[in-house]
């Protein structure tokens, strides 16, 4: 669905940010963007986006280079769930869900009763129905980003371009987004997220991407990309990966602990950790 | 029986607080307030006028009415009293969007109409053309002029510099808004304290004395068109509260949106001020009223804002015309009745900012 073909993007000719970026997202897809800071996460987004206008390349959706679309069919295209933060002024959650609608707006007209439907189901679908009429700067951060997916979802774009969807929220509630994002892409929608918890790949992912200094460096399932070499090379500090067994049903899971006591170093991928077995669901 | 009443009663509630019939509802009773307004303050003025004879007056117009009225009169009620009326409403409802616009623009609530400069502009324009004797024709042209020149250097100085920033945009405003402080000030230090200077103080306080129908001739297709245009693209204006990056990923486009909301904002203040002079307070509290009343969303807080605006600027100007013997200044009536009405609705009402 999104084709993304020797991408290249700079603000200065000399510091260029991304480098001949290469990659595809279909259908059903989680596609996971893993890379430490200011490695150009935020910029691909933006430039999936057309927020920054690539400087070679072409981005594909369906077929239509996207860098010659106009933002209002863009938007039927792409879908944007940025980091929750605040508003400048009062506004409730359905007015919030309700902007997704704009780009589906006649000129000059008012959301129809279709329109008010759309973004009551997305919020059904994401059991927030009771949040209609609350306060989106007195909700908390877990729900201001279900208000955010909502409008994604209200938007009727099939791909959604997620900006560290988990950021700033606790355990619980970062678990019910990566939830929500399964249940997305059950749907059919395809999605696009940065995360700085490797972890996540595993749980709510389909494919992963590493990126570093502007390159892809690997890119895959997470069972063959996320590992405790391409981690520690990525990070530029010791992870391991491992798997742990749940019981009582024996269903495997991975998951990532980085090293902090120097004594459980491990090298070349050889795991010196513990392995943890005993994980209670 | 019991809960099915409670039920009832809630569903009322509802209607009046949130749906969009309570919307409606308020817009007709704002819709309501401000043509009763309208028409008492006719009887507002030195002159004592009963509305039999107001009604004739207007009457005679269209219907053959034998005129037993004295011909001041009817030259009082057309055109002194219609003009400064409708003029207040248009230029209250003119300020109270513009300032709207803006807040929503600049996803900040601190912000009024003469951000860009608009006034400061004006102010220079004016006392420019006093102290060379212009007539009152030329005063305004001159501060319609020099209105436009300074938000024209504040938005070039933003798209040269600062791309689509729009902290840049505001910075522009402040600073070009300085410079013309600064030239107005060099132009009262050179006026003559006996005539030109009081002229020039009183017209920076605003007032509605001098209004006449050529004015309400000018203030109306000025506020017509942008209107229009702010309100066909109210709902990307609302977008735009969420910022620019987020709005452009829901289908807007920013800088055509941007373009809309200064050159209206810009259009309908700079033909205000040229009117009245310069009326501050209005644009920047208003809109806060519209919001605790209706919520957050432009494409209630545009209608809702000028009606607001519209009847709180007739309120203010009826005082002035109805104490007789001064000359009350506008601009410095509306802060201070404007800011313990605000302060009384801030602790009554909950729909806060954080």
């Amino acid at each position: 669905m999104l084709e993304v073909d020797n991408l290249k993007f700079y603000y200065s000719r000399e510091n260029e940010i991304i480098k001949n970026i290469s990659f595809s997202l279909n259908e059903h897809d989680v596609l996971c963007l893993l890379g430490p800071n200011g490695t150009g996460k935020t910029t691909l987004l933006r430039c999936l986006l057309a927020l920054n206008k690539p400087k070679s390349g072409n981005i594909y959706v369906d077929g239509t280079d996207i860098t010659k679309t106009g933002t209002r069919k863009m938007a039927k295209y792409l879908a944007y769930v940025p980091q929750a933060s605040s508003m400048a002024f009062p506004y409730d959650a359905e007015e919030i869900v309700l902007m997704g609608r704009i780009a589906h707006l006649g000129l000059g007209a008012g959301p129809t009763q279709k329109d008010r439907e759309i973004c009551r189901e997305a919020m059904e679908t994401l059991g927030i129905s009771h949040l209609r009429s609350k306060l989106f700067n007195k909700m908390s951060g877990g729900e201001r980003q279900m208000v955010l997916v909502a409008r994604a979802m209200a938007q009727q774009a099939r791909i959604m371009v997620m900006d560290e969807p988990t950021a700033n929220l606790d355990y619980c509630n970062q678990v019910k987004i990566l939830q929500v994002i399964s249940r997305l892409s059950e749907q059919g929608y395809s999605i696009l997220m940065t995360t700085h918890f490797p972890d996540h790949a595993f749980l709510a992912c389909s494919r992963v991407m590493l990126m570093r200094d502007g390159f892809i460096i690997a890119c895959g399932t997470p069972d063959k990309v996320v590992t405790s070499d391409s981690l520690s090379d990525l990070y530029q500090t010791h992870v391991c990966v491992t798997e742990a067994t749940l019981y009582p049903n024996n269903t495997r899971a991975k998951v990532c602990i980085p090293i902090i006591r120097k004594k459980n170093k491990c090298k070349g991928g050889q795991l010196h950790a513990r392995k943890i077995t005993k994980t209670a669901v | 029986m019991k809960t099915n009443i409670k039920l009832q009663a809630d569903k009322l509630w509802n209607i009046n607080l949130k749906s969009e019939n309570g919307f409606l509802l308020k817009v007709l009773i704002l819709c309501i307030l401000l043509v009763t307004l309208f028409f008492l303050s006719f009887k507002v003025g030195r002159y004592d006028i009963s509305a039999k004879t107001i009604i004739d007056i207007f009457a005679s117009h269209v219907f053959p009415v034998q005129q037993y009225w004295d011909d001041t009169l009817g030259i009082v009620v057309q055109q002194a009293r219609f003009p400064r009326i409708m003029l207040a409403i248009l230029i209250g409802g003119a300020l109270s969007v513009s300032g709207a616009s803006y807040q929503t623009l600049f996803k900040n609530p601190m912000v009024s109409p003469d951000i860009l400069g608009v006034s400061a502009g004006a102010g220079f324009g004016a006392a420019l053309a006093m102290i060379n004797g212009a007539n009152w024709v030329g005063i305004q042209s001159s501060a319609f002029i020099f209105g436009l020149l300074a938000v024209v250097i504040a938005f070039t100085i933003a798209q040269i510099f600062g791309g689509r920033s729009f902290t840049v945009l505001i910075l522009g405003g402040i600073v070009v808004g300085s410079f013309f402080q600064a030239l107005l000030s060099i132009i009262k230090t050179l006026a003559d304290t006996e005539n030109e200077l009081p002229a020039i103080t009183f017209w920076l306080m605003g007032s509605l004395s001098r209004g006449d129908n050529d004015d309400v001739m000018v203030m109306l297709p000025a506020l017509i068109i942008s209107l229009a245009l702010l309100f066909l693209f109210r709902h990307h204006i609302n977008a735009l509260s969420a910022g620019e990056d987020v709005a452009q990923t829901l289908g807007v486009n920013v800088t055509l949106v941007k373009i809309i909301i200064v050159s209206s904002s810009t259009l309908m203040t700079v033909a205000s001020v040229a009117i009245c002079g310069i009326i501050g307070w209005i644009g920047l509290v208003i809109p806060h009223f519209a919001r605790m009343l209706v919520g957050a969303s432009y494409s209630k807080i545009i209608l809702v804002s000028f009606l607001m605006g519209g009847f709180f600027l007739l309120c203010i100007d009826n005082i002035i015309r109805g104490v007789q013997g001064v000359d009350l200044p506008l601009g410095v009536l509306t802060a201070l009745i404007g800011t313990p009405v605000f302060a009384l609705l801030l602790t009554r009402m909950k729909r806060g900012w954080n």
